[in-house]
């Protein structure tokens, strides 16, 4: 496949389509409304499922539905149109189904904007709905991992039946950047054993959330914790940059993790000896890399189109061996280079880490 | 190492957003790294756009940038937003059919290009973007004049089409205008 100029918008839903997926089912809202017009035309041209909802709470639960009959399916919406399809996911959750949602962020609360924000944090790592769970959060950098990301999103959700969510934010969706599709790949053939198929000449399988015996929902929740406890321990993705030598750690994904890396790139020209730790996944957070680091670098600097909201799991993996700063914007305002170099700068002389 | 940096900005319509994506095409059909990225708040028609467009050797962090190398602008509202942000020592491209201040910045390479009156002299007011873009890949060389016009027989739409002839010839105009 040849490299394309490609919008993450638009890579994101030609990704999906390539990778097999059957259903599509959502609600348009700015910053990734270009993926439902691109949606909209290849899955009828592929002769799959396209549906524009009456609103993202029905869809979420179209998708659950789809989801319940074996069907690979996805939705992708911005954080109004996530915080109303929470219901649905803690259902797709606690009924152990595969589902990937795009989440392409943009700036809140409320009805916010639509300018680039990474604060959905919290609600797609800890509060994507009520009850014990996680959902494996993604967060690709460039519009190659987004494109990427969407492939590793269905196997995951596939592998261990639970939600998956790719966390973008406005500018990665709307941004064009070089980038190359992965051919066009098969359609799985069979439905999973566990789907809703129809139940002729065997046991009718059942997919519920419900469980109104105390006894069995506990069993229920502590297989959840067990298979969470197992992606803990095996999906945990992350990108390192110049920590081999670095007296000071840049933390940072997506967006703001591009940004650092132009940081870190004009920081070590100056002699300053800086890494960059850019977690692919949020959950499952690299956590026990970051303590690590922890124990070597002397100061860390958090950055987040948030008020800082990963900032709370660097702390915590940090436990205080270290100062943590934290650089961050709101509202739909991006980091810029300049405004971060000078915060690491301003740490880097009150550690009296010199070039 | 080659890289560049440019804002495109003026008025919704100028067609400052496809300037910027050809320039990107460009890049990358000479193999560097590109990033497009436009200004989408709540735009409407007659408002202001704009677009960032890196083109480097090297993998490309941040795509936005407060101060860029270079910036073209195309309406007076957006030389007084963009020229004080150039970086010292950058290029200012100048629509000077449409602009009549000049920038007091002594720290920058200016050029003044009357690029709406030379689009209308050919044929389309609309085509100013492509004079623009002409003498912009002149003074800076970050891609050849011969890929600009490869890409725009390439991702003119159909529509567009019978305008190809005088968008090659805008990007000539004002790459002559810049030598």
């Amino acid at each position: 496949m040849a490299v394309q100029l490609l919008k993450g918008n638009v890579a994101f839903a030609e990704a999906a389509v390539r990778y097999g997926l059957q259903a599509y089912f959502g609600y348009p809202i700015t910053p990734q409304s270009e993926a439902l017009e691109h949606l909209s035309g290849r899955m009828l041209q592929e002769g799959r499922v396209f549906l524009q909802a009456e609103s993202e709470v029905a869809a979420i639960n179209m998708v659950y539905g789809a989801a319940c009959c074996g069907v690979r399916v996805m939705t992708s919406t911005s954080g109004p149109g996530f915080s109303l399809m929470t219901e649905g996911l803690s259902y797709i959750a606690g009924s152990e189904i595969p589902v990937v949602v795009v989440d392409m962020m943009r700036g809140g609360p409320g009805l916010g904007n639509i300018q680039p924000s990474q604060a959905d944090y919290f609600l797609m790592t800890k509060t994507a709905g009520h009850g014990d769970f996680h959902p494996i959060v993604l967060a690709p950098a460039s519009v190659q991992e987004l494109i990427d990301s969407m492939g590793l999103a269905f196997a995951l959700a596939e592998k261990y039946r639970t939600l998956v969510i790719v966390a973008g934010d406005g500018s990665l969706g709307q941004m064009m950047e070089s980038a190359e599709l992965p051919p066009m790949q098969p359609l799985p053939e069979q439905r999973p054993v566990w789907a809703v198929t129809g139940a002729k000449g065997r046991e009718p399988n059942v997919i519920t959330s419900m469980y109104l015996v105390a006894e069995h929902l506990e069993q229920v929740n502590l297989r959840l914790q067990a298979k969470l406890a197992e992606i803990r321990k095996h999906e945990v993705r992350f990108v390192e940059s110049q920590t081999g030598d670095a007296e000071l750690l840049l933390v940072a994904y997506g967006t703001s993790g591009r940004i650092c890396t132009s940081v870190l790139r004009q920081a070590r020209q100056n002699g300053l000896p800086v890494g960059l730790l850019r977690p692919q996944t949020l959950w499952p957070f690299p956590e026990q890399r970051l303590r690590e680091l922890a124990e070597q670098v002397r100061g860390v600097l958090v950055v987040e189109m948030s008020a800082g909201q990963m900032l709370e799991d660097v702390e915590h993996a940090v436990q205080g061996r270290v100062p943590v700063r934290f650089h961050g914007r709101t509202g739909g305002m991006i980091p810029m280079v300049e405004d971060v170099l000078s915060e690491l700068q301003a740490l880097a002389s009150d550690l009296g880490v010199t070039p | 190492m080659r890289h560049q940096e440019a804002i495109f900005a003026g008025f919704g319509g100028q067609g400052v957003l496809f300037a910027g994506q050809l320039l990107a095409y460009a890049g990358m059909s000479e193999g560097l790294h590109v990033t497009w990225i436009p200004s989408y708040g709540p735009e409407m028609r007659g408002g202001t756009a704009n677009c960032t467009v890196i083109l480097s050797e090297d993998e490309i962090g941040a795509p936005v940038i407060s101060h860029p190398l270079s910036a073209l602008v195309f309406n007076a509202p957006s030389m007084e937003k963009y020229a004080p942000l150039v970086k010292p020592g950058g290029l200012l491209l100048v629509n000077s059919s449409l602009i009549a201040a000049r920038t007091a910045r002594e720290d920058l390479r200016v050029v003044y290009i009357p690029a709406s009156d030379i689009a209308t002299e050919l044929g389309n007011i609309r085509i100013a973007n492509m004079v623009l873009l002409g003498a912009y890949v002149t003074v800076t060389g970050i891609v050849s004049l011969d890929s600009a016009k490869a890409q725009l027989d390439e991702h003119l739409s159909d529509r567009q089409r019978k305008w190809l002839q005088p968008n090659i010839e805008a990007l000539d105009r004002g790459a002559t205008l810049a030598r």
